[in-house]
């Protein structure tokens, strides 16, 4: 089955002008300007089949918005290859831009000053929707996102979370195969977060929609997305399921004993320990888990005991450190 | 091509018209400007004929007041203030927005440009008729240069929508094109007419006015309708006018080509 979305050596530079601070270097710079090259995504190769969710993850400045804003023919890329649905996206082809649609955290596409159906309706007329198409999408987005209270209320009187969910809702009004989702759920409370999430998942399940999401919430992540694509500075650091993930990145387990008193020594199971009465953390390399484990059951008067994966924020933040550190993983 | 957009231009305007409703005293300040700057220059004028025994070149006080209530009315309708946006819509990422969906942005601002003229010209014209009472214009065009306004005016608008818009793509070049747009206003104002009938301007620079596009975006319609154009100079304004908005188009595609590979959709 032909891809989704296919990038191959995927990069983009960009040219920023640059001058040391002072009066006297600004007006050396009006005679020799000095610009530099960034490179912001560097030879990013991935695929995603069609009706996958994959989870675009990355530290801030690590490459995501840029490479979302080449998939999604805002920008274009310096070298490499892209197609989407077939189509070169910096071509910007109607035919393209009518089955994506691309979602940012801080961008809208709502009419500011108008009552929020006013936005619907011009997203009806440049998509060209039928209109019973048009109405029936519409109830069901209402019905989804529970938006019918804010549909007569002006753009500039919604919450964030009102917002949020009727940028969501208008970015899918004409149904697109394909979402690129850039935090959509910067800013929400838990409750609006899980929503989304659940509206995305369901949209996902309905239409087989192909979605490539970015998230600092990790929730997000685990909750839709089967696979990850981590990126940083630029350069593609890891392609695979989340499991993997974990199972890659971090060396260590996580297990948590609950004692029948309290004062016990355990430093000769573990060298990171933390204790919280009785019951008493231990960070153990992977591979001597087991063997860890049957020694507490053996040696201590242990009531219960649980053996886990590390939170994955926590990988995420040690795969970032790694790199920052300069030790590739 | 606008019969396939035809609902998407009576929604846009619409939604156009509602957003300027939003704005009734920016709407009205606006207009203040636009009806106040012909007033000032119609009565210096009528100052000058008048000390030069009622006549200047061959505007008496009839005609200077026709004149700049007519260039009042049609600079109002070809004005376009794009360029003066484009440089905030490139550095606010505001483009990001419009580029995914699948209608060039140019669409859009024609509608906007429209649905201010349509709700300004419910005071324009009233002002205008005010203004005649107390000016009393001679204004007495032949019938066929009366229809013939209308187009005039519509190719006028066309040609200056297509300059301009292509001028506000410096933006994605020029950080701040102030300065660039205040010399480009200083051209439009000489050179469409505004200042001065174009006829009372030396020879070089009306010749000058003749061979650019300025002439063709406010002048020809205004002489057209003052019944100072014989057919044949009219048929020649309309070829220009052609001439220009096929020319602003093209280049207009061609630099908005560019500016789009240039742009580097700031704002996250």
């Amino acid at each position: 089955m032909m891809p989704a979305i296919r990038c191959e050596a995927l990069s983009k530079t960009y040219r920023v002008p640059e001058r040391d601070p002072g009066l006297w270097n600004a007006a050396k710079s009006l005679l020799h300007r000095r610009t530099r090259d960034v490179q912001a995504v560097k030879e990013v190769t991935f695929d995603v089949a069609p009706g996958e969710i994959v989870g675009f993850l990355g530290p801030n400045g690590a490459g995501k918005t840029t490479t979302l804003k080449m998939l999604s023919g805002l920008l274009n890329p310096s070298a490499g290859h892209v197609r989407v649905l077939d189509f070169e996206p910096f071509r910007r082809d109607r035919e393209f831009l009518r089955q994506i649609t691309l979602v940012m955290g801080n961008r809208n596409q709502l009419v500011w000053d108008l009552p929020v159906a006013d936005s619907f309706e011009r997203n009806r007329a440049i998509y060209r929707l039928q209109r019973g198409q048009y109405e029936h999408t519409l109830a069901e987005l209402t019905e989804l996102l529970d938006l019918q209270d804010l549909l007569r209320k002006p753009v500039r009187n919604l919450s964030l979370g009102e917002r949020m969910k009727c940028e969501i809702a208008v970015a899918l009004l004409h149904r697109p195969q394909i979402l690129f989702l850039d935090e959509p759920t910067l800013g929400l409370d838990v409750t609006m977060q899980r929503r989304i999430r659940t509206f995305v998942a369901q949209y996902n399940e309905r239409l087989g929609a192909t979605i490539l999401l970015t998230s600092h919430y990790m929730a997000d992540v685990e909750a839709l997305c089967q696979r990850v694509v981590v990126i940083h500075h630029g350069q593609l650091l890891f392609d695979g399921a989340l499991a993997d993930l974990v199972t890659r990145f971090s060396p260590h387990k996580t297990i948590v004993v609950d004692l029948e008193r309290e004062g016990l020594d355990l430093s000769a199971y573990s060298d990171s320990i933390t204790v919280e009465g009785s019951r008493v953390t231990l960070l153990v390399p992977k591979a001597d888990t087991a063997q860890v484990t049957g020694r507490l059951l053996a040696d201590l008067p242990v009531i219960d005991l649980t053996v886990e994966e590390p939170p994955i924020e926590e990988v995420i933040e040690q795969v970032f450190n790694l790199e920052a550190g300069g030790s590739a993983a | 091509m606008i019969g396939g957009f035809g609902d998407i231009y009576r929604t846009l305007f619409g939604l156009e018209l509602a957003v300027m409703f939003q704005y009734r005293a920016a709407v009205i300040i606006w207009l203040l400007g636009l009806v106040l700057q012909p007033i000032v220059y119609m009565v210096v004028w009528l100052r000058v004929a008048e000390s030069k025994g009622g006549r200047v070149g061959d505007f008496d006080a009839g005609t200077i007041a026709a004149y700049f209530l007519v260039m009042m009315l049609v600079n109002h309708a070809t004005f376009t203030w794009h360029m003066f946006e484009m440089g905030w819509r490139v550095r606010s990422g505001f483009f990001n927005a419009i580029l995914v969906q699948p209608l060039h942005p140019w669409h859009r601002d024609v509608l906007q440009n429209v649905a201010y003229k349509v709700l300004a010209l419910g005071v324009m014209l009233p002002v205008a008729l005010l203004l005649a009472w107390y000016f009393k214009p001679t204004l007495d065009p032949p019938l066929w240069a009366a229809v013939a306004f209308v187009p005039a005016v519509l190719l006028a608008f066309l040609t200056r929508f297509f300059l301009e818009w292509t001028l506000a793509l410096l933006a994605f070049w020029i950080t701040d094109t102030s300065g660039l747009n205040n010399l480009y206003m200083a051209f439009v104002l000489i050179f469409t007419g505004r200042l001065a009938p174009l006829s009372l301007l030396p020879q070089g620079l009306q010749s000058f006015a003749a061979w650019s596009p300025f002439q063709w975006m406010v002048a020809f319609p205004v002489e057209l309708l003052l019944g100072r154009l014989t057919p044949a100079q009219t048929a020649h304004g309309f070829a220009m006018q052609a001439l220009w908005i096929l020319l602003g188009f093209g280049v207009m595609q061609l630099a908005w080509g560019r500016a789009s590979k240039r742009y580097s959709a700031v704002g996250a």
